[in-house]
């Protein structure tokens, strides 16, 4: 095959937003002069040199306010970048909201057809469509009434029914994805995978890093507007996770550069929770002896490796957590399988339920793999004293002087 | 194109050879306002569609639905008739001083209803500005769609009111309505691109404006004749005066619909005034366009 097709391409762009607080005729008069005071410059991104190619489904992730929604708005050609430039080429639809444009007072039908034509469709292609459209929001029974009566989920079904039947070739979606009931999400998803096998380019924001690792072949990790990491979806997943902030690093300019060795990888075969005979149990009593059991696989040599340990309560909340690293246990080079064992002598778990997460660091301490409740025990409950925590309480009156 | 199915090859070939384009509106000068024309006239299907939306949602659920937007100018009309026109005898020199009235309102009402309106247009429409990408002279342009519309309706009932007085006569100076409806169109959507952009980032912009239309309404001789001013100014403050795009529009239409020999004093040679007002009024309209465009890379992000 020769060199991919781009449909887009970004050169050095960077996006500044000032951030005003006086915004009346009055405010700016009175301050006037001393403007720099009442502005304050915040760069939502920085030298972002991106290239997307056709048939590509790429994941933005990164925390809230790294300039993700930003860097999809600047493709879609909503905001115009502070500089540099954006360039794109074939039909484009952006679902960054459902429903933007619909008009509460006009009926579903009415709707259908004015969506559908600010997304760029001639009303004789609607007419194509409608049928699909509505059958594919599923609403029949009520195309004809007024939007501003339809429950959130069905203004949400014929919005996105409507932004997936316009046949573009590049689809923004911006966080949209998880909205419906799951039999609609299921349908939603589904759509987006004929897309991709259709050959589209899809551009996806998320929060799900599941969504990432299922459906994106590239993902680029965003931190304060900068690029910082782009590539393969599993190892981004692991940079977002393992908190980029221990490797990523700033130079002056606030440019960013990426020192993770990419590319590690593990994977954490099984946890299970132990008795101090080696048996696996679930029920424990307060003061057992507890040792958590951890299969770890190596899919690429680990020249340094750790594992942590959490027990969190069902409301998330830590109970206690440990990792190899806090405990100076040194593991020699790993490749293949190891089995790690935490023992926790004499545990004082108050009653209740416990969860157990085991996540595996790499050679930078960077995440590789996590076990999120991967395993659970429980401790039966006293009846003296309640809590996470136990503690042989007591109580009695004091003599009175 | 919709209806085919393409391979991904297929598709990626197209692609291939698809033009790249500026994301959102960029260029410069001319070549920038052909790409808007342009963009703007390959979602004209759109214009219409918002046209109607704005119509449609103004007056929904009431029961008279369109006649509510004649209650207004037929109101103003009663008022400026009997409280100006007999209790303080403005009528008086004045023939057929209902028509008069009427004639002069009814252009006027179609620049005010495109500038205020219009002024509101982007922030209105804020939903769509900031998720959807469209060319955003759309959103004013949509207003001026159905601020003609209240104005054809208007327009209607004073040409069939100027018939029935009789005031209404075939011949050239009909056309003096073209010029006065040209004048107001592009003065009025040369305002209502720049003030719809700057309301974004000054909010203050659209209390304003309604001070400025009440202002400009009783600043041109829509209930009074220009008579009665010509005495008042220097000749130099008169011409000015008259010069004032709004003044020549309504002169206009009550030379073509209340008297044809120009017996408001409208100044004879009105249609070269209007054709030059209206070549200015172009260029300011090219220059709004400008404007337009430079402001509206940052309306997403200011609203």
């Amino acid at each position: 095959m020769t060199s991919p097709v781009h449909v887009v391409q970004l050169n050095d762009v960077s996006k500044r937003f000032v951030v005003r607080k006086d915004n009346s005729i009055k405010e700016r008069i009175v301050n006037f002069g001393r403007g720099a005071r009442y502005r304050e410059d915040f760069w939502a991104l920085r030298n972002i040199d991106i290239d997307i190619s056709s048939g590509s489904t790429v994941g933005l992730i990164g925390p809230n306010g790294s300039g993700k929604s930003t860097l999809l708005k600047a493709i879609g050609g909503i905001i115009q970048p502070t500089s540099g430039s954006v360039q794109r080429r074939g039909r484009m639809a952006a679902l960054l909201e459902l429903g933007a444009g619909f008009h509460q007072d006009l009926t579903g039908r009415e709707n259908v057809y004015l969506n559908a034509s600010i997304l760029g469709l001639s009303r004789k292609q609607t007419d194509v469509h409608f049928d699909d459209i509505v059958e594919f929001s599923g609403i029949e029974n009520f195309i004809d009434t007024q939007v501003k009566f339809y429950s959130s989920g069905m203004y949400v079904r014929l919005a996105f029914a409507v932004a997936v039947h316009v046949d573009p070739d590049l689809l923004l979606v911006d966080e949209v994805l998880a909205v419906g009931d799951e039999a609609f999400q299921r349908k939603c998803l589904d759509k987006i995978r004929s897309f991709q096998d259709e050959g589209r380019t899809i551009v996806l924001v998320t929060h799900s890093l599941n969504q990432v690792t299922e459906f994106c072949n590239r993902a680029i990790v965003l931190a304060r507007g900068s690029v910082v990491f782009d590539g393969d979806p599993v190892d981004a997943v692991s940079v977002l996770r393992s908190g980029f902030e221990a490797t990523y690093e700033a130079d002056a300019t606030g440019h960013g550069r990426f020192k993770q060795p990419a590319g590690e990888r593990g994977k954490i075969a099984r946890v299970r929770v132990l008795d101090h005979a080696g048996a696996e149990r679930r029920e424990f009593s307060t003061g057992d002896d507890l040792f958590v059991e951890v299969d770890v696989e190596a899919a690429t040599p680990l020249a340094t490796w750790a594992v942590g340990l959490h027990i969190d309560n069902p409301l998330g909340q830590l109970v206690t957590g440990a990792t190899s690293t806090s405990l100076d246990a040194d593991f020699p080079r790993l490749e293949g399988n190891a089995r790690v064992r935490f023992a926790l002598p004499k545990a004082n778990f108050g009653g209740g339920e416990y969860g157990v997460t085991v996540a595996m660091f790499g050679s930078e301490n960077q995440e590789i793999a996590r076990a999120t409740d991967g395993a659970f025990f429980s401790i039966a409950p006293h009846t003296r004293s309640w809590g996470p925590l136990f503690t042989d309480v007591s109580v009695g009156l004091l003599p009175s002087k | 194109m919709a209806v085919t199915e393409m391979s991904p090859a297929d598709r990626e070939s197209s692609l291939a050879q698809a033009p790249w384009q500026d994301a959102g509106a960029t260029g410069t000068l001319f070549r920038g306002t052909v790409a808007s024309i342009s963009d703007i006239w390959q979602r004209r299907e759109l214009l219409g569609m918002l046209t109607r939306r704005e119509l449609k949602s103004r007056y929904k659920d009431s029961t008279l639905g369109f006649l509510w937007s004649l209650a207004r100018p037929l109101t103003q009309l009663l008022i400026y008739y009997v409280v100006v026109g007999q209790f303080l005898n403005a009528a008086r020199g004045i023939d057929n001083f209902a028509v008069y009235i009427f004639s002069g309102l009814t252009i006027y009402t179609l620049f005010s209803e495109i500038i205020q309106t219009g002024t509101g247009a982007i922030i209105v429409n804020s939903g769509l500005v900031k998720k959807v990408y469209l060319p955003r002279e759309i959103f004013p342009l949509a207003t001026i769609g159905s601020a003609l519309f209240n104005f054809f309706i208007q327009f209607v009932i004073l040409v069939v009111a100027a018939l029935i007085i009789g005031t209404l006569s075939f011949g050239p100076h009909l056309l003096y309505a073209v010029g006065a409806l040209g004048v107001v169109l592009i003065y009025g959507t040369a305002l209502a691109l720049i003030l719809s952009a700057v309301n974004v980032f000054l909010r203050d912009v659209q209390y304003i404006v309604e001070v400025v239309l009440l202002l400009l309404m009783w600043g041109s001789p829509i209930v009074y004749s220009l008579k009665a001013v010509s005495g008042f100014f220097p000749n130099w403050l008169l011409q000015i005066y008259i010069d004032n795009p709004v003044t020549l529009a309504v002169l206009g239409f009550q030379d073509a619909f209340w008297s044809p020999n120009g017996e408001g004093g409208s100044p004879p040679d009105l249609a070269l005034r209007m054709l030059l007002i209206g070549l200015l009024g172009i260029v300011i309209l090219f220059g709004a366009q400008r404007l337009f465009t430079r402001l509206s890379g940052n309306f997403a992000q200011e609203l």
